[in-house]
Formats: C-alpha cells, structure tokens, sequence
C-alpha cells in the first residue's frame, strides 16, 4: 500500500543532488537488482520487498544526516539485507527462520571482507532475470503478471501503477498480495527455466512487456504523463533482457519495435491532443536518437539470423521511419513483410494490414483481393478494421455505393470516439 | 517437499468412447507407474460418479441431506493424485501428463501451510 511508498519524497520541490533525488535515482536504478538478489537469499518475495522498502526509507534518514554513500546501490543492498535480519527476529511465525537467519548472517559476515564486495556482479544479473521469469510465470492472471513486473523490477510505486491502468490504489495494492501470495502459496519456482521450456516461457514474458509498451502506447484514455513512463518502463525492461540474453533474436526484435514505435510517440498527437495517423504526422517532430538505437537494435536481432515476430514487425516500423516523406514509404516491402509475418502467426489483423500495405504498392484492387476471403469469413463480420479497410479500398475502385454501406458497417462496430470521428469524416468526403 | 493435490475433473458428457477403455486403463497404469518411480506419488483414488453422492449440509442445529452433488456443473470431481513436487512447475508437468487432461481437465492446488 501507500505506506510502502512513504520513504518516496514529495514530487515538488526537491533538489536534483538533494539526498532526497539520490533516494529516488537509487530507487530507479537498483530497486530491481537489490530485491532480485535479496529474494534469493531469503526465498520469500513478501519479505524481501518489504526489508527492501525499509532501506529505501532509512536511507532517506541517513543520506541527510551523513551525506550519500559513495555506492548508493551497495549501502541499500547491505540496509536491506539488516532490515530482513530485524524482520526475521520479529516475526516468528515464519517458517525455517533460523535457517535463514543463519544465511544472511553468513552473507552479512562476508560482505564485510572487501575481496568479496566485487563478487556479487555476476550473480545480480541472474537474479534479475530469474525475477522477469517468476513475475511472469503463466500461473498468474495476465494483469497479475503485468502489475509484478511494474512493481518489481519497474521503479514506478503501487499508486503510479494504479493510476496507469485506470484502477484504484487499493484495487492494485490487492493484486500485488494476491499475487505475492500465490507465489508463495503454490510455490512458483525462483528460476529461469531450462531447455525446452524455455522457448514458450521466453515468449510469456516478452508478451508482457510488450503489453505494458501498449499500454502506454494506445493513450486513449487515463493520465497521459503516467502512460508515456509506461512506454518508458517497458523499453527498460526491454533493454535489461537484451543485456541478459543477448544471444536472443527476438528478445532484441521487440527492444527494437518498442524504439521505433516510441520514437513517433509525441508526434501523433497535435497541438490539441487529437490523434494525427501516421501519414500525416510531422516527421521532425519524430525522436532522432530513438529511432537511431531502434534501427541499431533490429540490425544486431538480424545479424543473429533467426527471424520471428517482433524482428518482422520491427522491420515495417523501420520502413515507416525510414521514409523521409510518407509518400516515399516502401510499400511493397512493407507488404512482404506482412505475408511473412502471416506465415508465422496467422491473423486477420495483418491480413489487413497486408492488404492495405499492396494497395499502397500494386493498387487498390490488389488490396481487395487480399481481403476478399477475409469478408466471405462469418467470424470476421464484427471486426471493425476489415470493414474500415475495406471502405477505403471501395473509394479508391470507384464504388461510392459500396464504400459508403462499409463504412456505416464499420461505423456501427466502433465505440472508439477518435476513430468514430475519423470515419465519419471519410464517409461525409464520400458525397463531396 | 511440498505437496499438491491434482484434481481430476471430467466432462459429464463426451470423454473417451466405450471400446477406448482399454487403452485409456493402460495409459493411467503407466502413468501412476511413472509417478511412482519419479518418487513422487503418495495417494491416489478415483471417486465413483455424481449419481452416488449425498451432500450434507448442517443448518440450525439440523441436518439436511440432498440426493446428488452439491453443485449441477459441466464437470465433476471424478479422482485426485496427491503428489510432492520440488515446485509449481513440476507439479503442473505431471498435470499435463495426466491421461485426462486432454478431454477433461486437472486443477493442481497445493497443500495448505507450506508456504
């Protein structure tokens, strides 16, 4: 709960070298290394997180009274590790306490030796991708596994998170207990998996970052500056599974994606706070230096030679970044892409992208005979991107007739206002 | 090593035909072999159908009995396997591997107070 965020300082007035700012950028950085580390010491997510939010809270105290600590990360790991002694000694309903009172104090006595202090580096990278993996294991609930990952290994705190998804402080708090408890209840193993499990887990939890980018992405609604830091958190998370997997493709595919999309974030809004589609957005206003590191990113994730999803749909943002106008945008290419990203996970949804990318390239009635065993398919009849498509295709062959009853089809699956109104002005050019 | 209960539930409807049985009875022999080597079986029934059950309920001081389970549902509690893992993900391998679990379904709880 908010408790836990107390040692947080307030957002106003606070000095950048303040010992309150290096509370904050310690947070940031190390939050998720300390507790990583500190939950394998102990074997208790519960317990490690709350010795850990006491460190955080001493260290505010402390850095004003002696000055900050010439290592910040260092004097919080060794806080917290005390803080979890002094909790073990308290609570003594917790099961094997002297067991792992005896550990710490071992470690605790350790760390008092220099020649050790350095040694902890290889393991801390470890830990944290063992965390990423716990966080997401597919035995707890999708939002389960997406508020965790925030919580743990993000530096955003219980009430920012909330915020963030549209919930209630109190709502959330629960669904961190929740899940805290279920891992500890049902033992959910503390490992990164091996062999052939790896590869489907791999993707659970690529799949959970992603969703926390889109999340942050689609800002149709709720706090905009809080879902822009969403974006921001998903492409760190992003950036920590490519240092700690390097030798994954696609691992480097989706840092790459969330780059390149990140890097139009600011550009598809105007001065008003409407949506600006893609063709229209003003291209200087895109980010330089993200879409530089995304293009770098997809580049090191092809080099690697094993293609999949995200590197495919990393490669259509790239055409659309690369193209100095968007009339020069590489259709065609793009359109390959599509048919190759369908190949490896089929779906309506790039079956229309695909056949909006060919009429770009070859025309609009190659584009319609891409999606014509699309609308013969009875389960597509309500999904509103086909029928969008589909009206745009008509329009260009001519057919006014046709384009206007599609685009009242489409018009009548959407509750999206922004599209609602895009349509709407579309069907309304339609009679012009 | 904590302990889980796999719970077996099967469809009321549907489910292996009649002339599969034998096959099916071979794969649960194997499989309750297969448990027993990995060291990891401790208890195991099947539960004979919904149409046996009698559920008891105790209110006010009474006690009120009904003729069948407490709840009409899709699916029914037909046998459990009480098995230790070192952790979830054992656990739900062997849930997996149950021969049920590809018509029916398997819910694995863990034991209580292990945590």
């Amino acid at each position: 709960m908010s408790s836990n965020d107390a040692w947080r300082p307030a957002a106003e007035p606070v000095a950048p070298a303040g010992p309150a700012a290096a509370v904050e950028r310690t947070f940031r950085a190390e939050q998720g290394a300390v507790l990583a580390t500190l939950i394998r010491h102990l074997g208790d997510f519960q317990l490690a997180e709350d010795a850990v939010q006491d460190a955080f809270a001493a260290a505010l105290a402390a850095w004003s009274e002696d000055g900050i600590p010439a290592n910040p990360g260092a004097w919080i790991t060794v806080t917290a590790r005390r803080k979890a002694i002094d909790r073990l000694r308290r609570e003594r309903a917790i099961a094997d306490r002297a067991a792992r009172l005896a550990e710490l104090a071992r470690l605790d006595a350790q760390e008092h030796r220099p020649e050790h202090g350095a040694d902890e580096g290889g393991e801390v990278v470890d830990d944290r991708l063992r965390l990423i993996f716990t966080c997401c294991h597919p035995a707890l609930a999708m939002p389960a596994r997406v508020a965790l990952t925030l919580k743990t290994l993000g530096g955003l705190s219980t009430g920012e998170i909330a915020r963030a998804f549209l919930v209630s402080e109190t709502t959330m708090a629960q669904r961190l207990v929740r899940a805290k408890r279920k891992i500890a209840e049902a033992g959910i193993p503390y490992r990164v998996p091996s062999g052939a499990a790896l590869p489907g887990r791999l993707e659970g939890v690529l799949s959970v970052v992603y969703l926390i980018f889109n999340e942050g992405y689609g800002a149709a609604e709720g706090d905009r500056l809080v879902r822009g830091e969403l974006c921001g958190e998903a492409i760190r998370l992003g950036r920590l599974l490519a240092a700690l997997m390097p030798e994954d493709a696609e691992v480097r595919g989706l840092l790459a994606l969330m780059l390149l999309h990140d890097a139009r974030r600011d550009a598809r809004l105007d001065a008003d706070g409407r949506y600006v589609p893609l063709d229209r957005q003003d291209r200087s206003r895109w980010d330089r230096g993200r879409i530089r590191e995304g293009l770098g990113t997809l580049d090191a994730a092809m080099a690697l030679r094993r293609p999949g999803p995200y590197q495919l749909q990393a490669a259509i943002a790239a055409l659309h970044v690369e193209a100095p106008r968007a009339e020069q945008t590489d259709w065609a290419r793009i359109a390959g892409l599509y048919l190759a990203l369908g190949r490896l996970s089929p779906s309506p949804v790039i079956e229309v992208n695909r056949a909006v990318a060919l009429a770009r390239a070859a025309g609009p009635s190659a584009g319609l005979e891409v999606l014509a065993p699309l609308l013969d398919d009875s389960r597509l009849a309500r999904y509103q991107p086909l029928h969008a498509a589909h009206a745009e295709l008509l329009r260009q062959v001519g057919d006014r007739e046709g384009a206007a009853r599609a685009y009242q089809h489409a018009l009548s699956l959407t509750g999206n206002a922004v599209e609602r109104a895009e349509l709407e002005r579309r069907l309304a050019e339609l009679g012009e | 090593m904590p302990k889980y209960m796999l719970l077996n539930y099967l469809p009321t409807k549907g489910g292996p035909a009649p002339e599969e049985m034998r096959e099916q009875h071979a794969r649960w022999m194997r499989y309750d072999q297969d448990l027993k080597e990995a060291g990891l079986f401790l208890a195991n029934d099947g539960l004979a159908g919904p149409d046996a059950a009698t559920t008891v309920r105790v209110r006010g001081g009474e006690t009120q009995l009904t003729d069948g389970p407490f709840a009409e549902t899709k699916e029914y509690l037909a046998g459990y396997f009480l098995i230790e893992a070192p952790d979830l993900d054992v656990a739900l391998e062997w849930a997996a591997r149950m021969p049920s679990s590809s018509y029916g379904s398997v819910e694995v709880r863990p034991v209580w107070g292990q945590a």
